[in-house]
């Protein structure tokens, strides 16, 4: 369904007068299909979240090309409703001075004009993450991380996307809460047949909720396994991933 | 309206508030409240003292001081006002340009501005009074002219930082046109500090625009000016000292008021603090 390929991206380095550029993706080719859940585990800087700003369309590739079933669109895949996307800082991820209700409205006046029934729509959007109606007119500091993270979730299904990039969604959060969130997660990709691209570096986690797993490394792919023969890694270094993580 | 109500729990940004709009009302409707003209002379009443007919005393020329102070307020404080809106709105819109669409037009902005703000600060109202002549509108213009490079720098600064803000990024990625981003999600967070820094730079523009006037190069006598008025009694600081007092008197309780409504700005503004500030008294009281 969704089709990255060879993408390539290179940010300028040094001064204006500086010709040096360091290239931060180098011909990343994978695709995601249809209510697939894909994860990409990588450190801090190795490119994981420019790959989902590519996708999403916020930064443009320098070469190479992303693909929505077999075309390359004129609207970027986010501004086409097919791409939406939860980042990870639940502090900043709504505007201070809008509710719950204008927050999960926004992306929802771009698609459809009708706004009785959008808002009927964030109701029912509450719901689906788990949230009392109760909590259209709040304000975002007056939520917790993990009702924040819900109220983003809400807002991103709310343009019934094809898939959700999910950029470290969890990572900012308790763990008993993180595990909530997925249990969630897991839920609307079954009821609403999404896919995702769940970006992190917390492997634990993506062994859980993922169907296959792109390691990543200086903004190439290492490796692609299924979640089930993660412990089978051929490649050096998701061997020693692998090793590095802390068993409980 | 809840601006409002935060505002006046503080009392002293209340008070501020009401000494500024007090100011500004007195000098708007000048001649309602003047008790005599402000350039009538009696030589005969010169340096009279205060009384119920001239409240705060006459100067040199037996002009009642009182009727002066109440004139000179339009050119110090509602024009300089006036100028500081001007270059605010100027500094505002370039800075919103240049902070949120970034790349060439940035950098092109920005250089205008490194340009404007290499001049130092006094010599270009100085230089531009020397070309066109001497008065209130020349030293005016200066001043937008070379304070609105200041504020495109400071505005383009806050504006940058909040481009970053990921719900700023979701809107981007979710299509939303630039001016409703800018509109919706940038002017209002970015107000505070718009707010927040034309008002504690007023009071530098009140002072300078005195000053200006001091030297003599600002409003020509007989119109009155509160840092002319300073001059004026600077030959006689020894032997009429309260001459010298009403004008200052008058400025630094204006600079005051500016500096303490800035102040209470700041945390009104900032819908986190608000909160923050309620919780911990509703802790007290519990």
């Amino acid at each position: 369904m969704l089709q990255v390929k060879r993408v390539e991206k290179s940010y300028a380095k040094g001064g204006i007068f500086s010709k040096e550029r360091q290239q931060v993706l180098n011909r990343v080719t994978f695709d995601c299909r249809e209510g697939e859940c894909l994860g990409i585990i990588g450190e801090s800087g190795s490119g994981k979240s420019t790959l989902g700003r590519l996708i999403l369309g916020i930064e443009k590739p320098d070469s190479g090309s992303v693909l929505f079933d077999g075309k390359k669109l004129k609207k970027s895949l986010s501004k086409s409703g097919i791409i939406s996307v939860v980042f990870q800082n639940y502090k900043s991820s709504i505007n201070p001075f809008f509710t719950v209700q204008q927050a999960i409205m926004e992306p929802m006046e771009i698609t459809s004009r009708n706004t009785m029934e959008s808002r009927k729509k964030v109701v029912w959007l509450l719901n689906q993450v788990g949230l009392p109606s109760s909590y259209l007119n709040k304000y975002p500091h007056e939520l917790s991380g993990g009702e924040v993270q819900r109220v983003c979730i809400a807002r991103a299904i709310s343009t019934e996307p094809k898939c959700i990039i999910l950029d470290e969604a969890i990572s900012s959060l308790d763990v008993s809460i993180q595990t909530q969130i997925l249990e969630l997660l897991k839920r609307l990709k079954d009821t609403h047949n999404i896919s995702y691209l769940f970006i992190t570096h917390d492997i634990q986690s993506a062994a859980y909720i993922c169907d296959r797993i792109i390691i990543f490394k200086n903004g190439q792919i290492e490796e692609i396994v299924k979640t089930e023969n993660l412990k089978n890694t051929q490649s050096a270094y998701a061997k020693q991933l692998l090793k590095s993580l802390m068993i409980y | 309206m809840r601006f409002l109500k935060s505002l006046f729990k503080d009392k002293l940004a209340a008070s501020s508030l009401v000494v500024i709009l007090a100011v500004i009302i007195i000098g708007v409707f000048a001649p309602v409240f003047a008790p005599h003209d402000p350039l009538e002379v009696n030589i005969s009443k010169k340096y009279a003292g205060s009384s119920w007919e001239y409240l705060l005393g006459t100067d040199q020329l037996g002009r009642c001081v009182l009727s002066r102070l109440i004139y000179g307020i339009r050119p110090s404080i509602l024009w300089v006002m006036a100028a500081l809106m001007l270059s605010v709105l100027i500094g505002a819109v370039l800075g919103f340009i240049a902070g949120y669409f970034k790349g060439k037009v940035d950098a092109l902005i920005m250089r205008v501005c490194d340009i404007m703000l290499s001049f130092p600060g006094y010599v270009m109202p100085i230089a531009f009074v020397g070309i066109f002549g001497v008065g209130l509108e020349n030293i005016l213009i200066a001043f937008i002219i070379m304070k609105w490079a200041w504020f495109t720098r400071v505005i383009r600064t806050s504006v940058m930082q909040y481009t970053e803000l990921e719900y700023i990024q979701f809107a981007k990625a979710a299509g939303v046109n630039h001016f409703k981003i800018i509109r919706r999600h940038l002017i209002p967070v970015t107000l505070a500090d718009i707010a927040v820094i034309s008002s504690s730079s007023v009071c530098s523009m009140i002072l300078q625009i005195s000053g200006f006037s001091f030297l003599g190069l600002g409003v020509q006598a007989p119109a009155p000016e509160w840092g002319m008025m300073l001059n004026e009694a600077r030959s006689v600081m020894f032997t009429r000292p309260e001459l010298m007092l009403a004008p200052g008197i008058a400025i630094i309780t204006v600079v005051f008021a500016f500096n303490f409504l800035s102040d209470s700005l700041q945390t009104i503004f900032d819908p986190k603090l608000m909160k923050s500030k309620k919780i911990r008294t509703e802790k007290v009281e519990a």
